[in-house]
């Protein structure tokens, strides 16, 4: 042990002499990092990331990204002799002549669902909680751009194989970016190298698939694990906790040994339904042929918004002065989701600019407390979840036996219906649910004893909860709208930039109208004192 | 007081800088003003502080933590066994050497994929699981507290940063030498050209090229993608036959030729037909001959319902009606399915009398009126 210990100091005197690293050391390992699981989904996004690193430099050792076509002689029977692309022929040798060729690709298709999946959940945790209020506004921006970034990255991966079913995704690509006015037709020829599907596209694909958008991941991912770590992670409105303290495990060893490990848990559970889930086997759709399509032709799950987005848009083109707007393209696959990046994005500076709060916030919110808020984000995932579903429309009328025509136009109308129906249900159980906590509060906890009183009266038993519950419940701020002021200053002068504090006040009037004030302990006191229930 | 009054006068603070909408906020901020036995402000409940810390049966137990250290043991043990599965996997399926019979190379892929997966997934699972359990259980579990700070910076040192600026932007004169901030951002703001002129060559200027296709009077229409031509005799009312230019395969570039020559020819009996009266004569005896590339986003349109004669396009369902000119009857598509005019040669095969009268495929901004 004696010697161990020598070595270790030998190897950390080493490098200090050179880096002068003891002291970030000595702060560093004792960092304490606030815990819960909900904290545990940013990891998978970025452990996934990671696989997909490792499994993707597998599969660059023998993918081919070329369109040049070939005659097939693999192992494959069923595809003997079929002119194909060197990208459809080289994935066939990786998932049949390469051992753990197959494993692999399947790796790595999964953890890119893993991906996206953990960075859709991560994102409602940090919206639903108020992660992303001051000073952490930054994380989210580069949150958006890095979810964005993944449908792309994710679009290119499952195009290069050049099979007949991501062929079809391009083609709709192509359909896509003909619809933009004026520009289309030359961003289509420069993208493709010409007409559809050329010969360029899959190498280009390529180029940003596994070097142009992974190392702009690499960098934005560095920053955004940077700046949790460099501006503190939040933390629930739990005993203890406050705005001005950290309280958790310290990095080495509980947190080491927690996220290291958890690294391994992602990956292994990855591996694990790699081995018995077979994703995308290409192998059965053939190799990519324009006049082809095959029927249920599905994207991968996190495309499928801008799927449904496009099929239930109803048939609208504009044709004047010989110049066509296809409308019935753009605004759902472009226009939409355009819409909803840049709604997602500017979200932390609205709620700023409603609330007028310039301080920084550490203590998460409970989501009820912030029905307004709670409700805009169900709000939105109704909306997309809405889209999502109707990229299945003809998976529905099959399972179901349903005409796809009456569900496409269900869904038209749904679209429009369900999202603020579910913006007003949501914001009425959170006020509900604020309502029960105040009672709690202030009467206790309902105990199901009927108790009978000398006089007859029956009432209910209920149970005073302890000082600790009582702070949880009551322990956040409930905002008010904001006030407008006379429209002149105390010496008669109109005041200036009007119309636009009026607008202020009128949001903040939607956003905290309907409130419900947690009781305050002189509240609860004089019902304590005053005896009644 | 209670714990939240720091918040509070952070908030009080932040009004006097701030404009008067947000002080409004603020004063309500606090709630209903109460003031407790001692007079003071009393909004909130005190923050309890942190819960008594509760000690794990490995902490008081020297027997469970040995069972527990046993346990991370097996599964760090685990890990070696699922490793060792990986390996054995590898060696044992070779599927390369089932080439010519297809079940057997699927079997052998299969449990090659199921071994080496299992495997990775065991070696790599039980790692982390046995460094989860030795921190939730056996490493201390004491939380800890650290202070939090306020992200800025104090005010003196935000007065050096702004004095250490000054002072630079003073030495290169940047606010008095006018001429050479000024060039320098004239030889800055086109460097951007650098970047965006070369990529002018990924790609040809469109042209025309979208507006024609491969089709041209006389040319045959040959089955896809068997390459047959098509005799008018051959094809039964009801009928369906997916065609391509006869010779399309020697053009330069014939996927981007099929891209937009792809139709479909469908016989119709003569009083199903109902064709639009400029049109009269471009189908063959009831034989019709539409482009197969959905006018949406360009799918082929590859779904054929015998009963009503609907072409249906699998990605969006658009429905165009082939009885009367390939018309949108449902779905996102704006325009009908272009026509290709048709008659006979000599021999009787099928073949184009001209080319498509209409670009095909999805619009575009330079589409024209059609």
């Amino acid at each position: 042990m004696a010697m161990l210990e020598k070595a270790a100091a030998q190897v950390g005197g080493t490098i200090d002499d050179r880096f002068g690293a003891a002291g970030w050391i000595k702060k560093t390992a004792r960092k304490v990092f606030p815990d819960h699981w909900s904290f545990m989904l940013g990891e998978i996004a970025l452990y996934s990331f990671i696989i997909l690193l490792l499994t993707g430099t597998f599969l660059t050792l023998w993918f081919q990204p070329s369109q040049s076509e070939v005659v097939y002689h693999g192992a494959y029977t069923p595809l003997q002799g079929l002119k194909m692309s060197q990208a459809y022929e080289s994935t066939l040798r990786i998932s049949f002549d390469v051992r753990g060729g197959l494993i692999m690709r399947q790796i790595h298709h999964w953890a890119a669902l893993i991906f996206v999946s953990a960075m859709v959940v991560h994102l409602c945790r940090i919206f639903f909680t108020g992660a992303f209020r001051k000073p952490r506004e930054t994380n989210w921006i580069i949150g958006t751009i890095l979810l964005t970034l993944a449908l792309i990255e994710g679009l290119a991966g499952y195009s290069l194989p050049d099979d007949l079913l991501s062929g079809t995704g391009l083609r709709i690509t192509e359909g896509v970016l003909l619809s933009l006015p004026l520009v289309g037709t030359y961003l289509s020829y420069f993208l493709f190298g010409g007409q559809f599907p050329g010969d360029d596209l899959i190498a280009r694909l390529y180029t940003a698939h596994v070097l142009l958008i992974p190392g702009i991941f690499l960098a934005l991912i560095t920053v955004h694990v940077m700046l949790v770590w460099y501006q503190k992670h939040t933390q629930y409105p739990l005993p203890g906790r406050t705005e001005k303290n950290a309280v958790g495990y310290p990095f080495f060893p509980v947190y080491t040994a927690k996220a290291g490990g958890f690294f391994f848990i992602t990956f292994g559970v990855t591996a694990l339904l790699s081995s018995v889930a077979t994703i995308n086997p290409i192998w059965l759709f053939g190799p990519y042929k324009p006049g082809e399509v095959s029927d249920g032709t599905q994207p991968d799950w996190y495309m499928g918004f801008l799927e449904g987005s496009l099929r239930m848009m109803p048939p609208w083109e504009i044709r004047a002065w010989g110049y066509t707007v296809p409308m019935n393209v753009l605004v759902p696959a472009l226009i939409v989701p355009g819409f909803m990046f840049t709604a997602l994005g500017l979200y932390p500076f609205i709620e700023r600019w409603v609330t007028g709060d310039d301080r920084e916030h550490h203590i998460l919110d409970r989501p009820r407390n912030v029905p307004t808020r709670t409700g805009l984000g169900v709000l939105a995932i109704s909306f997309w979840l809405i889209l999502l579903a109707g990229g299945a429309n003809d998976l529905f009328a099959i399972t179901f036996h349903l005409s796809i025509n009456s569900i496409t136009r269900a869904f038209q109308v749904l679209i429009i219906v369900i999202p603020p129906i579910s913006y007003v249900v949501t914001k009425r159980i959170c006020l509900g649910l604020q309502r029960r906590d105040r009672e709690k509060v202030l009467h206790g906890r309902e105990t199901g004893i009927i108790q009978r009183l000398p006089d007859g009266e029956m009432i209910e038993v209920h149970e005073p909860i302890s000082d600790t519950e009582k702070w949880m419940l009551t322990q956040h701020l409930s905002r008010r709208p904001l006030e407008l002021e006379p429209d002149t200053d105390d010496n008669g002068i109109p005041r200036r930039r009007l119309l636009l504090s009026k607008a202020r006040a009128r949001v903040s009037r939607f956003y905290f109208e309907d409130r419900v004030e947690p009781p305050t302990p002189a509240e609860v006191r004089e019902i304590e004192t005053s005896g009644h229930h | 007081m209670s714990e939240h009054t720091h918040t509070d006068a952070a908030g009080v603070e932040h009004v006097e800088s701030a404009d008067a909408a947000a002080a409004v906020q603020e004063e309500h901020a606090g709630a209903i003003v109460a003031r407790d036995e001692h007079g003071e402000i009393e909004t909130h409940y005190a923050n309890p502080g942190l819960a008594p810390h509760i000690y794990r049966r490995s902490d008081i137990d020297k027997t469970a933590a040995q069972r527990r250290e046993r346990e991370v043991a097996t599964l760090f043990g685990l890990s070696t066994i699922g490793t060792l599965i990986f390996l054995v996997s590898y060696f044992v399926f070779k599927p390369a050497d089932k080439q010519g019979n297809s079940n057997q190379l699927l079997s052998t892929v299969h449990y090659s994929t199921l071994g080496l997966g299992l495997g990775m997934g065991l070696a790599l699972f039980c790692i982390g699981a046995g460094a989860i359990h030795w921190a939730k259980t056996l490493m201390p579990d004491d939380e800890i507290v650290q202070e939090r700070h306020p992200m800025h910076s104090s005010a003196e040192e935000r007065a050096g940063a702004v004095e250490a600026l000054k002072e630079g932007a003073a030495g290169a004169g940047l606010g008095r030498r006018k001429l050479i901030r000024n060039s320098l951002l004239g030889a800055m703001a086109p460097l951007g050209l650098l970047a965006l002129v070369p990529l002018r060559d990924l790609g040809p200027l469109p042209g025309a090229s979208l507006a024609y296709t491969a089709w041209r009077k006389g040319v045959r229409l040959v089955s896809d993608p068997s390459r047959n031509p098509i005799k008018a005799e051959e094809v039964p009312i009801g009928g369906v036959v997916h065609v391509m230019p006869e010779g399309i395969d020697k053009m330069p570039n014939p996927l981007d030729e099929e891209a937009k020559a792809a139709a479909i020819v469908i016989r119709l009996a003569p009083d199903e037909l109902h064709e639009r009266p400029d049109r009269r004569g471009w189908d063959y005896n009831g034989i019709v001959c539409y482009s197969k590339i959905c006018t949406h986003v360009g799918c082929p349109v590859g779904l054929y319902e015998q009963q009503t004669h609907h072409l249906l396009c699998p990605c969006h369902q658009s429905t165009f009606d082939v009885t009367h000119n390939c018309e949108v009857v449902f779905g996102p598509a704006g325009r009908p399915l272009p026509q290709l005019k048709i008659s006979v040669d000599s021999e009787g095969y099928l073949v184009a009398d001209q080319d498509f009268q209409e670009p095909v495929g999805p619009s575009y901004w330079f589409r024209g009126e059609n």
